[in-house]
């Protein structure tokens, strides 16, 4: 009898706890392709703390493998199995796109970790639900050409990722360098997985450019310019903010010694003037994750991470005047607490959301970085 | 493009190619001798590096632990398969070999710092962990099955294939590293320069060419492989061990893999999935050999690394595309010129 009255007691206490508890579905790309950028935005969720204004945080995480279709598919888990409040993922542009569709049908809202503008523009119908945390490349490549007018340089010489990466920016850079009146000289393109790009490299140094712009992201990023310096290139060399992780440094060594890139501010957080108001929020996540993981193995790429978690912090007590979590009114109060977030101070930025703007980042969400020494150094 | 590019391109093709044709002899090797088309081939390649550069890390390899365990699985396969048949004498032979070596290994490995060993020590302590994968993973995953047709055994290469991957990405992580050339610097020719490591590249290659060519028309095991390759049952009427062939060809191709991943980490950041592109372009090589001739192979594979480097020049975008379609001429060529015969099954 007894017995039975506990069982009873549990089946009645499981589910008010369930629907009480905030849920909230991540899916990263932490195998496959995009593993560097996945794994250091799973250990951030994990530092994550356990309630948001007094609600237990329920995280379900699962790894997509960079694959579009099984993003796809843990979102669809999330919606149906999980019953989630918001979705944070994917970790790449072309999965998140994917996921865009169910988020906005089964009504949740979405943040992606992925920097395509596509995923939040135009705010539309469906995108209505959708957000991001991560810059776009125009903000990124602005920086850039912003920097090379200031140094004199004409001719670039562009070589990226033949992937939607390097895509991206070969066409994203073309568009702002035109209006700067800089000259794209040469554009090619490389594997991740190539293990030599001597050919791309002398065809670059035969059309003498003043600066090149290499657009790779993480390790990989280091080949060409390898290359260049062995071919004793001399000109300026710039990276895209996909490298700005330790192993890179480690990779590439003193080849990159002086090499250009724009970042987001959490790179150089120690090194931010004190009144920047990214500061104090950039070296809290930094903290944080090295406490966690050591020293120096804080990445951009988590940080991305650590601002969808801090978008919820902000939205969640707004929400919850006005439904409980679990109900398709939290849902959409949720949607409409983030849309109104302003002036949030986060890792990577300001977010300064709007109905046309799912994004909210300023000027203020990026910073020049130059490789000195073998370590990041904010370029005043 | 002036004759300085075409030559520097000429060189990095050269460079590639060799690597390649290493690969392709060892692909057709293994298919020869036991017909599996051996897609983790590249894995070796990553391996081979990243234990060599986890070495010099000063930290133990996690491939280590991955011998350990495949050779305690096997020794367990064997040993209980011994002992019901009643042949207790071949037990402290198959114990000496699948347990006390990996062991053997590991302590010699915990009593040292490896970071502050000469490079050569490095790279033969770093073979001596990936090379036995070879010969384990045939035991364990390929001669169960040695009999099955083709077609199952590439499957089964494809699973293995993608275990070694995924291990791989937990054992060095997503990240890629290099190590310190064998040679810092390169020699001046006056009209171009050629790095050290190139040259250690070409001439090692050469070298493991014409020690492969002596194995098998000299050395009684390199003739049973031949033979073996030649006619299964007829080698085994003859007391050839198809066995032991399996093996033998297994752990020369570990070695060609994972010797290859330490001669070309040094001039390019390798990755825990970087073997399986390399493996590819050495198996577009083998197949342009026919997946049985040695010399077309290694002919083959150099073609790739030539044409890899050339149209990396030319039309950087679509090199991965001209050097795979490659295949589609070959393949048609070789369907139309050589009598089709079914496979029997």
């Amino acid at each position: 009898m007894k017995q039975k009255r506990l069982i009873a007691a549990l089946l009645f206490a499981l589910p008010a706890a369930a629907l009480a508890d905030i849920t909230v579905g991540v899916t990263v790309s932490a195998t496959g392709p995009a593993a560097s950028l996945g794994i250091p935005e799973k250990n951030t969720f994990a530092l994550v703390p356990q309630t948001i204004a007094g609600q237990k945080l329920r995280v379900v995480l699962l790894d997509d493998a960079s694959d579009t279709t099984t993003a796809v598919k843990n979102a669809k888990k999330f919606v149906a199995e999980e019953k989630v409040d918001v979705i944070i993922g994917s970790t790449v542009t072309p999965a998140s796109l994917a996921m865009i569709d169910v988020a906005a049908e089964a009504e949740t809202p979405m943040i992606s970790m992925a920097a395509g503008r596509a995923i939040v523009d135009p705010v539309d119908a469906r995108r209505r639900w959708v957000y991001k945390t991560p810059q776009n490349d125009a903000q990124m490549s602005t920086a850039i050409t912003e920097h090379m007018s200031d140094n004199g340089v004409k001719r670039v010489a562009y070589i990226g990722f033949s992937d939607a990466y390097g895509e991206g920016w070969a066409n994203e850079f073309a568009g702002v360098a035109k209006a700067r009146k800089i000259e794209v000289v040469a554009s090619e393109r490389f594997n991740r997985a190539d293990t030599s790009v001597t050919g791309q490299v002398l065809k670059i140094i035969a059309a003498k450019p003043d600066a090149v712009l290499i657009g790779g992201s993480g390790t990989p990023a280091a080949l060409p310019q390898k290359a260049l310096k062995e071919r004793s290139y001399k000109g300026l060399i710039y990276q895209t903010h996909g490298v700005a992780n330790a192993d890179f440094l480690r990779v590439c060594g003193k080849d990159c010694e002086g090499t250009f890139l724009p970042a987001g501010p959490v790179l150089v957080a120690d090194q931010l003037p004190a009144d920047n108001p990214v500061k104090k929020s950039a070296q809290d996540y930094v903290q944080k994750y090295e406490a966690a993981h050591g020293k120096g193995s804080v990445s951009t790429f988590g940080a991305h991470a650590w601002d969808a978690y801090r978008l919820l912090e902000a939205a969640v007590p707004a929400a919850l005047k006005k439904a409980q979590p679990g109900t398709r009114e939290f849902r959409a109060a949720l949607r409409d607490a983030l849309e109104g977030i302003k002036e949030l101070p986060v890792a990577h930025g300001v977010f300064n959301m709007s109905a046309t703007d799912h994004l909210g980042f300023d000027q203020r969400a990026r910073v020049m970085v130059k490789i000195e020494g073998g370590a990041w150094k904010l370029v005043k | 493009m002036d004759f300085q590019i075409a030559l520097l391109l000429g060189q990095d093709g050269l460079t590639n190619g060799a690597i390649y044709a290493l690969l392709a002899l060892a692909l057709v090797l293994v298919f020869a001798v036991t017909r599996v088309i051996f897609i983790p081939q590249g894995e070796f390649v990553a391996y081979g590096a990243l234990t060599l550069a986890t070495l010099q890390a000063g930290k133990l390899p996690a491939t280590l632990w991955l011998v350990v365990v495949l050779g305690a699985a096997v020794a367990a396969i064997d040993g209980a398969r011994a002992l019901r048949h009643g042949s207790a004498r071949r037990l402290p032979r198959i114990l000496a070999l699948n347990l006390a070596a990996p062991l053997a290994l590991w302590l010699l490995l915990a009593g040292v710092d490896p970071a502050g060993l000469p490079l050569a020590a490095q790279v033969l302590l770093a073979l001596a962990i990936v090379v036995p994968l070879g010969p384990m993973i045939y035991r364990l995953a390929y001669q169960p099955i040695a009999e099955a047709p083709v077609l199952i055994l590439l499957i089964v290469s494809i699973a293995v294939h993608l275990v070694l991957t995924g291990l791989g990405l937990l054992f060095f992580g997503a990240e890629g590293t290099r190590t310190p050339a064998f040679t810092e610097g390169a020699l001046d020719l006056g009209f171009t320069s050629l790095q050290y490591q190139t040259l250690w590249i070409l001439l090692i290659s050469a070298a493991l060419i014409v020690g492969l060519y002596a194995f098998f028309g000299r050395s009684i095991y390199g003739k049973a492989l031949r033979a073996t390759a030649l006619n299964r049952t007829g080698a085994r009427l003859m007391g050839i061990s198809t066995t032991l062939a399996g093996k033998l060809s297994f752990t020369l191709a570990a070695l060609i893999g994972a010797f290859s991943g330490v001669l070309i980490s040094p001039i390019t950041t390798l990755y825990y999935d970087s073997g399986f592109l390399i493996g590819l372009k050495g198996f577009v090589g083998a197949i342009i050999g026919g997946l049985v001739s040695y010399p077309v192979a290694a002919a083959g594979a150099l073609l790739v690394g030539f044409l890899e480097a050339y149209s990396s020049f030319w039309a950087s975008a679509y090199k991965e595309v001209i050097v795979f379609t490659l295949i589609i001429p070959v393949l048609l060529w070789r369907s139309l010129g050589a009598r089709h015969t079914e496979e029997e099954e």
